[in-house]
């Protein structure tokens, strides 16, 4: 049990370092440069219609590269953790209604990724939103004891994983040769944005899902 | 104005108690639920500023995800326990 005045000295020192983040929010000078504008003023030459698709693909299409190799060098961690073992026993089946519902939805969910990859260019959704519904339908799929956990990813599952990565690699690149790194000429802009989402949503859902696919194992194939 | 304050206040009152009950709470099952339900509150709030972009986000990635990842570890973790000796 921890002293009382331990506990009241920490509670005193949480509460005045929320404090003191609190003021100094408060304390923030007004931005000299108002972002909202710039957007707004350049939205006619990114290709796409709504302002965070346009920031987050284009403006600073950077960030969202070096985001997307993060992820991946998250899974690539998550391999050389867990190793190259035989492939894992499937989960015990769930009950018919269950496995009967997830087939049901699994067809859906990827109807509704596709759906909001194509809305992002106009609506909130994207290229992240979508990885998250197809990597949740693989879940799905994983713990009604359909699709199996993954033991060793095959060439194909690998090139998949890292797709997304390379194709936004690619067109920076071919970008970067006529100028400037990721600087979309206005009327291809819509174009390679959307192919690059695609292959986004496609090794984003793969990341995602092998994050739970490669952990997730029958306790009992621990030492 | 004042049904959305209130519903505001409301808001933020159950983040914070989530939030504290999901860190304070001893039974790791539960306080994995309380994460969730605290994922999910935290999508309104991201809602409620008018940031449907980032709810989305949160919704499928902080709540569902990390939740399901969460609740496998809470299983492993119980049969584990179950089976030593």
């Amino acid at each position: 049990m921890i002293p009382l005045l331990k506990r009241v000295a920490v509670i005193l020192a949480a509460a005045s370092f929320a404090g003191a983040l609190v003021v100094a929010m408060l304390d923030l000078p007004a931005p000299t440069v108002h972002l909202p504008a710039a957007v707004e003023a350049n939205m006619a030459a990114s290709g796409v219609a709504h302002p965070v698709t346009a920031v987050l693909l284009n403006f600073r299409g950077y960030d969202t590269l070096l985001e997307v190799g993060v992820l991946l060098l998250a899974l690539l961690g998550v391999l050389a953790v867990t190793g190259v073992r035989a492939a894992p026993r499937a989960v015990a089946p769930a009950e018919p209604a269950k496995r009967m519902l997830a087939r049901l939805l699994a067809p859906l969910m990827m109807l509704v990724a596709v759906y909001l990859l194509w809305a992002g260019a106009i609506q909130p959704g994207g290229a992240f939103q979508a990885g998250a519904v197809l990597a949740a339908a693989a879940v799905l799929l994983h713990l009604t004891g359909i699709l199996p956990g993954w033991g060793a990813p095959g060439p194909r599952l690998r090139v998949s994983l890292a797709a997304g990565f390379l194709i936004f690699l690619a067109v920076a690149g071919a970008l970067l040769a006529r100028g400037a790194l990721l600087a979309y000429p206005p009327a291809q802009a819509g174009m390679l944005i959307l192919l690059i989402e695609a292959g986004l949503m496609v090794s984003l859902g793969l990341i995602l899902a092998g994050l739970f696919l490669l952990l997730s194992r029958d306790s009992g194939d621990e030492a | 104005m004042s049904a959305s304050l209130a519903f505001d206040l409301l808001l933020a009152a159950a983040l914070l108690w989530s939030a504290w009950r999901a860190l304070a709470t001893p039974d790791i099952f539960r306080a994995v639920v309380l994460f969730i339900v605290f994922g999910l509150l935290l999508t309104l709030a991201w809602a409620r500023l008018a940031a449907p972009d980032i709810a989305l986000a949160e919704a499928a990635i902080g709540a569902g995800l990390t939740g399901a990842l969460l609740l496998d570890a809470v299983g492993a973790l119980g049969s584990r326990k179950d089976g030593a000796p």
